[in-house]
């Protein structure tokens, strides 16, 4: 195989595998541009997970599954939303909370899926036209529907934060809740619902896991992808469309770590890849940052109140 | 305004010492009715499972030295995220700091001749230290240098190190003695850390815990640095004015942690199971139970004594329900996470009065506004 091949070949992997972190990222930006950090994602992706595996099968219908999922994610975040937009308390331990919470009740219920052959698994619907295109064929066009949803979304919300009404209330409630609250936005409404947007995007990401990625249940099957969720959050300066470069990015990655165990490198080592390449990757971004003089929306993990200044 | 009742928080001028006890009691008991509700929905009998636990973790002896046991490395890792949080320097990486320590104690039990038998347990207990200082100080010195949240690069060490325990003891460390097993060599009897009777309670390992949290105590409350990490953590803007250096008392707070979680791995694998083992083998996730160990004591490093008998209690029952009742060993997370939801929700109501308004009355009365403007 020539390297061109191989590249491609990886790349091509590459995408199914980045598109659980793609979910993940996109629903984070958002919930972080109206200023809230919700670190539960890693806990709502896995209840998306084990959600997923459970109603897919009870009903056979991959499409039930996932809406459920997206439920669950979207359920579990409104816990945090509760705890850290009404009770105002700290949101990094409200988010390790949800997290923990996540992985606690996933295992419980997921113990009698453990073993199971999946009854339904999401397959490959090669678009009709596209999917002859020469060489971006075969990369983009050849993936299941989720596949698709997910790389639409990203114009999409591109579209909605930067030209829409809802984009500048959305990003005005992150930067300046005051200011935001003095035009007439509101708030909370708005924070709530991103933040649920942001649940419901983690769970259908976890439902890619367990129906279409790797269909089976495994206790903790997320295994950290959630957290590289939020450091995608960060490497993509909030933007959907760079967070679409590092959720294939990691894709990537994903797709090397299991060819490398097949040259003989230790498996162990090579699990670690992802989470060096994420300490690298904020690194990258904080330089980046400092140089351009980007950053996180200024009132990220600032509770508002009217009363409180 | 709104039709629906609006919940309003006002700041408390000052709290009484009671809510201070009485808050963390009730939002563990809270949390403890909400998991039997999600016991129930499982088809788990709650009441059944809740009375196994209670008498796995208090109903014996067994069940008792158990439950100090496992308190150990609770105490010692609670102790020290009970300082970094107070700083709000939010170390998320107890848990990889904790298995670094017994990589280093396992290196200097096995691999490092010629040391004496009187110094073999000291060196170890001082290596674990060091390694879980110097694995802490990877998030600190991107947090000063490049001012990186430490709640991810934290967390993301705890991922790497794990690989790494799992790479020494599938490779290289793998015991030549342990066909099979993904276990290092046993431990030579100068490197075991001596236990109470038949108990598994390493004693002097638990002598460092209570140590450790009483240091910290007086650290906190009686020494400069320590008023340095409590107007950091509460006033940040009022410590960079007071000319505290921000960075140095985060890379510090950092350091500590991360020392005393090594120590606490230091005493997983030279105290219990006397050589290296896979992640989860050495702790079932200790360095995040510390987590709510040192939330639930309020940050009290004092408290965390308390914390860590109670939480330590609360996964030897875990185990036993486990056992008995055919439960996954997630079910843990379970308890973990709704304890620190609600008690972080319950710390509310020791910073602020709750009022609860309906619609279409007004209820602001002077007494209330002067309040607020205090807060």
């Amino acid at each position: 195989m020539s390297i061109w091949a191989y590249i491609f070949s990886v790349l091509q992997a590459a995408i199914p595998a980045g598109t659980p972190l793609l979910y993940g990222t996109l629903g984070e930006v958002t919930a972080e541009r109206s200023g809230v950090v919700n670190l539960g994602v890693e806990g709502m992706m896995i209840m998306g997970a084990v959600t997923a595996f459970g109603v897919a099968q009870a009903t056979g219908n991959a499409f039930l599954a996932i809406a459920a999922a997206a439920l669950v994610g979207g359920l579990l975040a409104l816990i945090h939303a509760f705890a850290s937009i009404t009770l105002r308390v700290n949101q990094v331990v409200s988010g390790l909370a949800l997290t923990m919470l996540g992985q606690g009740i996933s295992g419980m219920m997921g113990k009698r899926f453990i073993g199971m052959p999946p009854r339904v698994q999401l397959k490959p619907v090669p678009i009709p036209g596209l999917s002859d295109l020469p060489v971006l064929g075969p990369l983009l066009f050849q993936h299941d529907l989720l596949v698709y949803i997910g790389l639409l979304m990203v114009p999409v919300l591109w579209f909605l934060f930067y030209r829409t009404r809802w984009g500048i209330n959305l990003r005005s409630v992150g930067e300046s809740p005051a200011t935001a609250d003095a035009m007439g936005v509101n708030v909370f409404q708005v924070r709530y619902l991103a933040v649920f947007f942001g649940g419901l995007m983690a769970g259908i990401g976890g439902a890619y896991l367990s129906i279409v990625y790797a269909p089976a249940w495994i206790e903790g099957m997320t295994a950290g992808i959630g957290w590289i969720v939020i450091a995608l959050t960060i490497f993509a300066m909030w933007d959907p469309v760079r967070g679409l470069l590092g959720a294939y990015l990691f894709g990537s990655v994903r797709v090397l770590q299991y060819r490398l165990q097949g040259l003989g490198i230790s498996p162990p080592l090579l699990n670690m890849l992802p989470f060096i390449l994420t300490i690298l990757v904020l690194m990258f971004s904080a330089g980046e940052a400092m140089r351009k003089r980007l950053g996180a929306p200024a009132a990220l993990m600032q509770p508002y109140t009217r009363e409180e200044r | 305004m709104n039709s629906l009742p609006r919940i309003r928080l006002e700041k408390r001028l000052d709290t009484p010492r009671w809510l201070g006890v009485a808050t963390p009691v009730f939002s563990v008991l809270a949390a403890l009715l909400v998991i039997a509700v999600i016991f129930g929905l499982l088809g788990v009998n709650p009441l059944v499972a809740y009375a196994r636990i209670f008498t796995g973790a208090f109903g014996s002896l067994y069940g008792l030295s158990e439950t100090v046991t496992k308190a150990i490395p609770l105490m010692l890792a609670g102790a020290g995220l009970a300082v970094a949080f107070r700083a709000r320097v939010y170390n998320i990486g107890a848990e990889g700091q904790l298995l670094i320590g017994a990589v280093c104690a396992t290196g200097v039990a096995l691999f490092v001749p010629g040391v004496p038998d009187g110094l073999r347990l000291p060196a170890m207990f001082v290596a674990g230290a060091l390694g879980g200082a110097l694995w802490a100080m990877v998030p600190a010195v991107l947090k000063a240098r490049l001012r990186i949240d430490e709640v991810l690069t934290s967390l993301m060490t705890v991922y790497i190190a794990s690989e790494l325990v799992n790479y020494l003891v599938y490779g290289p460390w793998k015991g030549l003695y342990e066909s099979g097993f993904p276990y290092s060599d046993k431990f030579p009897p100068a490197a075991q850390i001596p236990r109470i009777g038949i108990t598994r309670i390493h004693y002097p390992t638990l002598i460092l815990a209570l140590l450790a949290a009483v240091l910290a105590y007086f650290l906190v409350r009686r020494t400069r640095w320590g008023f340095e990490i409590r107007v950091t953590g509460e006033n940040p803007e009022a410590a960079r004015y007071a000319g505290m250096n921000y960075l140095r008392t985060a890379m510090l707070v950092m350091a500590l942690s991360g020392a005393l979680a090594g120590i606490a791995g230091v005493g997983e694998v030279a105290g219990i199971h006397y050589r290296l083992r896979y992640p989860q083998g050495i702790s079932p996730g200790y360095g995040f139970t510390a987590i709510i160990v040192a939330w639930l004591a309020r940050l009290n490093p004092l408290g965390v004594i308390l914390t860590a008998l109670l939480i330590g209690g609360l996964l030897v029952g875990g185990d036993a329900i486990q056992l008995a009742m055919g439960l996954p060993s997630a079910t843990v997370y379970l308890f973990n996470g709704m304890i620190l939801l609600f008690v972080l929700g319950g710390d509310l109501f020791t910073r602020y009065q709750i009022r609860i308004e309906l619609p279409g009355r007004a209820v602001a009365t002077p007494v209330r506004l002067e309040r607020e403007e205090v807060g």
